[in-house]
């Protein structure tokens, strides 16, 4: 009955499936890490798939368009940033409002770009690595941003876990008024979380518009950001946990067009909704304080 | 530098004085961007803002100020109370639809059956219920097992929505819609449909939202209840040492809250969108969550809160219409008003003081 | 009732403006569900309107909201163009089907044309396009040109539109090619690029080398073109920038025509409740450019199919054709009506798996 799917095929296209949710994630991910709820992930997805676009058609280079995503997303998340680091206000109203202004932006910037075809980023050449069986296809057979997203996740995992930055940024996110007890300067630190989460989910809107699609079209993301938030939950705040979220999470799109297009009778929806009970099942599972301690809460250094 | 330093209650002065600030901070950044666009900016603002309410068509806008906000202010009322006593439900979304699909499931099992007085009872009943038992998910497990709400409830929305899909193309399904997915017009059905004056905009869905305005206010200035949510929101702390029972005021607080978007969906699905559809929610719970911030938690801030943003989205089509401004120019035009209404606040809470050289 | 005393004084009103003003342009209203950005659906109607206005320059003034959401919000969008002096208002999806027959009441003066319903009243006309006949051609060359033979096709929702392409692609493909198979594949969304994409990759991996999609998108295409030897059809829009390869040919809605037909026929004062549901004939629906990546000989064939369909001579669904359970739908030489095509809930003889409910 499953004979015609293809277990080489079917993860290496989950992992392409699950790219862009990756790195909006891993982004969100530091940002909550550092004690702060970004809603907007949404909003700075398309924001990033937009510029993105621009830049590429521009220069005539997907690289070039990448990093023009990256600025152009981080560009907007530090307007929240200055709304809830400086301003205090509320983390998910100014969140969905990001949202919200991200989705309008983006189409007014990109009207005059509809329909038009991205340069196109090739694979990475493995040369001989990529006709080893089985292997080969899942791990050698690339677009650069599957290993730069990889990479990113591993960074991330690194910086935590290993640098006296990631110390300090868990520290400001645990408990944010001990943190400036012990001068860190929280809102310094609160600013680059997010300005590198607004990066991470321009990458990732980006990778949809210059690579997935390839195309600009308004709307794009089509909730995608959302989906980013709930794998950082799954993943309950931790980098290797949320590559396997987000595979996890790709793994279910891919698996079930593969088993209709297998002629399998599924319940669609029911299927779809799965990742969402699975992450509220692991929510329930691991809770009990995993979320860092001053998430979402506004800081304000009384002296 | 420029430092802030709390103030011990909240300006009065400013609560009142910052949305007009930010209004006006809007009006004059919109009117730049519409200006960039081509548009003459006085016109475009005077369309978004004054054609709804004084223009010569203003009244047969006037009630759709009505049909469009009465959603926004009833879920938005719901929400305050979570929010003050720091129970963060962002999934009203999701309640909005259950209560809509069990509302409409209750009507459509009886249809064609003529019982206006039985039928549309028990549909406020199962809208209620239904949103209310949506948003005991999250309660439930943040008092069983200290999960995070925030989340859950998040979470709850996209299995809310896969649900609502499987609905329309399933079970509800119109069996004499020649196979399109949606479900039958409930306001073609006069038992069920929650329409009283549809010209004039009313609809139960306004009246039950001017109640929980008035309700609201009441529990909250003058009811033990509304004393202990915002106790529990100011020092948790003080409230439990005060008796206040958490897991009991989580469950009253998400309760309430899912309870008032379960009816707001009951009614919108039984009048202004009169289908269960793919789609017919058009995200009022989360447009609702900006609404209770916009009013400061407070049911009279909310009702003026839900009615400009209303006005917005009303004015926002005349502007398309009229004077072809794209919709991505209103959509961020709103995402400008909220930002500086977000971002004026802080003179509510704050004194801004120049920073002098401290002593350590 | 408080808006019928407002429509009688705003029908006054009207009046004695059109008195003074004899040379008033007329003005046409379009209703959007998606951003005119979309590069599909809501895009091609967007061009009806363009060609609207390039065809009667200042005798006509057209007005169009985008992004209306189906419910109470396009019912108010209708009632503000019928107050602000709309003539005729075309309202392009079908979830606003009851919405304009409501407001159509309200405002017995203005004619509305409703995309691809079937409620009509007398100041309310249905169009729709006839997209099967371009699905025949569709299948006839994706028929000829699989290697494999399997070909995917990428569905929105089970719905009669959807399926009635299906079967009628289905049917074409047998018919040059006995061995073929279809896998189908429902993404529940008429546009979500990163969706679309996934679930032709899928389709490609089973082995599909030629994709079929009644979605919206150009992300099939894409990935259609990543991997490099597959076929793909562009759907609503001509979708050329992915030709010749992979996209060989495509169904492009084209609405201008019609558009063009009903405002001058309201400039004429010859407006009457219609039903139309037009096909290649009319021009309501256009086969893109064959590209020379499909054999001359599979090409003439194709355009050869389009025009006896076009002429009324051949109809996509003629028999003998079974359902798929064997039991005979349409005897030999036998048309189907269009009451069975529009409510079409089943599959023909040979399409494997089951139409989900």
């Amino acid at each position: 009955m499953f004979g015609s799917i293809d277990p080489s095929l079917l993860v290496a296209s989950l992992m392409v499936a699950a790219t862009p949710i990756l790195l909006a994630a891993i982004g969100e991910l530091v940002v909550e890490r550092a004690g702060v709820l970004n809603l907007g992930v949404e909003g700075m997805m398309i924001t990033g798939a937009v510029c993105g676009f621009i830049v590429a058609i521009n220069t005539g280079s997907p690289y070039v368009g990448f990093a023009g995503a990256a600025a152009g997303a981080a560009l907007l998340a530090l307007v929240f940033a200055a709304l809830t680091q400086w301003l205090l206000s509320n983390q998910v109203a100014t969140g969905l409002a990001l949202t919200l202004f991200g989705l309008g932006l983006s189409s007014l910037l990109g009207q005059s770009y509809v329909g038009m075809r991205a340069p196109s980023l090739p694979r990475v050449d493995f040369g001989v690595l990529s006709e080893i069986p089985f292997l080969g296809r899942v791990l050698f057979g690339h677009d650069p941003m599957v290993y730069v997203s990889l990479l990113i996740v591993a960074g991330v995992w690194a910086f935590l876990r290993y640098t006296r930055g990631g110390l300090v940024l868990r520290a400001v996110g645990e408990n944010h008024a001990a943190a400036h007890a012990l001068g860190y300067n929280v809102v310094a630190i609160r600013f680059a979380a997010i300005a590198f989460g607004g990066a991470c989910a321009g990458l990732g809107g980006a990778y949809l518009s210059l690579v997935r699609v390839p195309q600009w079209t308004e709307g794009m993301t089509a909730g995608a950001g959302w989906i980013a938030l709930a794998i950082v939950v799954f993943a309950s705040w931790r980098p290797w946990r949320l590559l396997l979220g987000a595979y996890l999470f790709g793994g279910v799109t891919v698996l079930q067009l593969n088993l209709q297009a297998s002629g399998v009778a599924i319940p669609v929806e029911y299927l779809s909704m799965s990742p969402y009970v699975v992450t509220i099942l692991v929510l329930v599972v691991m809770s009990a304080g995993r979320a860092p301690g001053s998430l979402g809460k506004t800081f304000h250094a009384s002296t | 530098m420029i430092r802030l330093e709390r103030r011990p209650q909240p300006s009065t002065f400013w609560t009142w004085l910052t949305p007009l600030l930010a209004v006006a901070l809007t009006v004059v950044f919109g009117g730049v961007l519409f200006a960039m666009l081509g548009k003459d900016p006085l016109v475009a603002i005077r369309t978004i803002f004054f054609d709804p309410l004084f223009s010569q068509f203003a009244s047969f806008y006037r009630p759709q100020l009505l049909v469009k906000g009465a959603p926004l202010v009833l879920i938005a009322i719901g929400l305050s109370f979570g929010f003050r006593a720091g129970v963060w439900n962002i999934g009203a979304e999701g309640q909005y639809i259950i209560g809509a699909l069990c509302g409409a499931a209750v009507a459509l099992a009886l249809y064609p059956m003529e019982a206006r007085w039985l039928i549309f009872p028990l549909m406020i009943l199962f809208g209620a219920l239904g949103g209310l038992g949506w948003a005991m998910i999250p309660g439930l497990l943040k008092v069983r097992f200290g999960t995070n709400e925030i989340l859950v409830s998040l979470m709850l929305v996209y299995v809310a929505e896969q649900l609502l899909a499987a609905m329309a193309l399933g079970p509800l399904r119109n069996p004499e819609g020649m196979g399109f997915p949606g479900s039958r017009n409930l306001t073609q059905y006069d038992s069920a449909t929650s329409w009283i004056d549809r010209a004039g905009g009313m609809h139960w869905g306004v009246i039950t939202a001017f109640l929980a305005v008035i309700l609201a206010y009441v529990v909250m200035s003058r009811h033990i209840l509304g004393f202990q949510i915002r106790l529990a929101g100011q020092s948790p702390r003080a409230a439990a040492f005060s008796g206040v029972n958490p897991g009991g005021l989580v469950l009253i607080c998400l309760g309430t809250s899912g309870a008032l978007a379960g009816l707001a969906g009951m009614f919108e699905v039984s009048g202004p969108a009169g289908q269960v559809s793919i789609d017919f929610n058009v995200g009022y719970g989360f447009t609702a969550i900006i609404v209770a911030f916009l009013g400061r938690l407070h049911p009279v801030g909310i009702l003026l809160a839900g009615g400009l943003m209303a006005l917005t989205y009303i004015g926002g089509e005349i502007a398309q219409s009229q004077l072809q401004l794209p919709a991505a120019a209103i959509q961020l035009f709103q995402g400008m008003l909220l930002f500086f209404l977000l971002a004026v606040d802080v003179l509510t809470h704050f004194r801004v003081r120049l920073r002098h050289r401290e002593v350590a | 009732m408080k808006l019928r005393h407002l429509l009688a004084t705003a029908a006054l009103a009207g009046l004695a403006g059109g008195a003074f003003a004899q040379d008033d342009p007329t003005t046409v209203g379009f209703v959007y569900v998606g951003p005119i950005g979309d590069g599909g659906w809501t895009y091609e109607h967007e061009q009806g309107r363009l060609a609207v206005e390039e065809h009667f320059g200042d005798q006509v003034e057209t007005v169009y909201v985008e992004s209306v959401p189906e419910g109470p919000d396009a019912v108010r969008v209708m009632q503000q163009m019928a107050l602000n002096g709309a003539d005729l208002i075309f309202t392009t999806s079908f979830g606003y089907m009851d919405q304009t027959i409501e407001v159509a009441e309200q405002f017995p003066d203005v004619m509305f044309e409703h995309a691809t319903g079937y409620k009509r009243a007398d100041n309310v006309s249905t169009y729709s396009a006839r997209f099967y006949e371009g699905r025949a051609v569709q299948g006839h060359i994706a028929g000829n040109l699989t290697e494999s033979n399997v070909i995917g096709y990428i569905g929105s929702f089970p719905i009669p539109e959807v399926i009635r392409g299906i079967n009628s692609a289905y049917i074409h493909a047998k018919k040059v090619n006995p061995d073929v198979e279809f896998k189908i594949v429902w993404v529940y969304t008429w546009f979500d690029p990163a969706k679309e994409a996934e679930a032709a990759r899928t389709l490609i991996d089973q082995g599909a080398d030629v994709i079929l999609q009644h979605t919206d998108s150009t992300a099939p295409q894409a990935a259609a073109a990543e991997a490099g030897d597959v076929y793909t059809f562009g759907q609503a829009s001509d979708m050329a920038e992915f030709g010749p390869m992979p996209r060989v040919s495509s169904i492009i809605d084209n609405w201008a025509p019609y558009y063009i037909d009903r405002t001058q026929a309201v400039i004429d004062g010859t407006w009457e409740s219609t039903d139309t549901w037009d096909g290649i004939g009319p021009g309501m629906v256009g086969i893109g450019e064959i590209s020379d990546a499909v054999p001359a000989e599979v090409k003439a064939e194709a355009e050869a199919l389009a025009e006896s369909i076009a002429a009324g001579e051949y109809h996509p669904f003629t028999g003998p054709l079974n359902k798929q359970d064997g039991s005979v739908w349409l005897e030999e030489g036998e048309t189907a009506d269009d009451g069975t095509l529009l409510g079409m809930n089943f599959y023909v003889e040979g399409i494997e798996g089951d139409i989900p409910q």
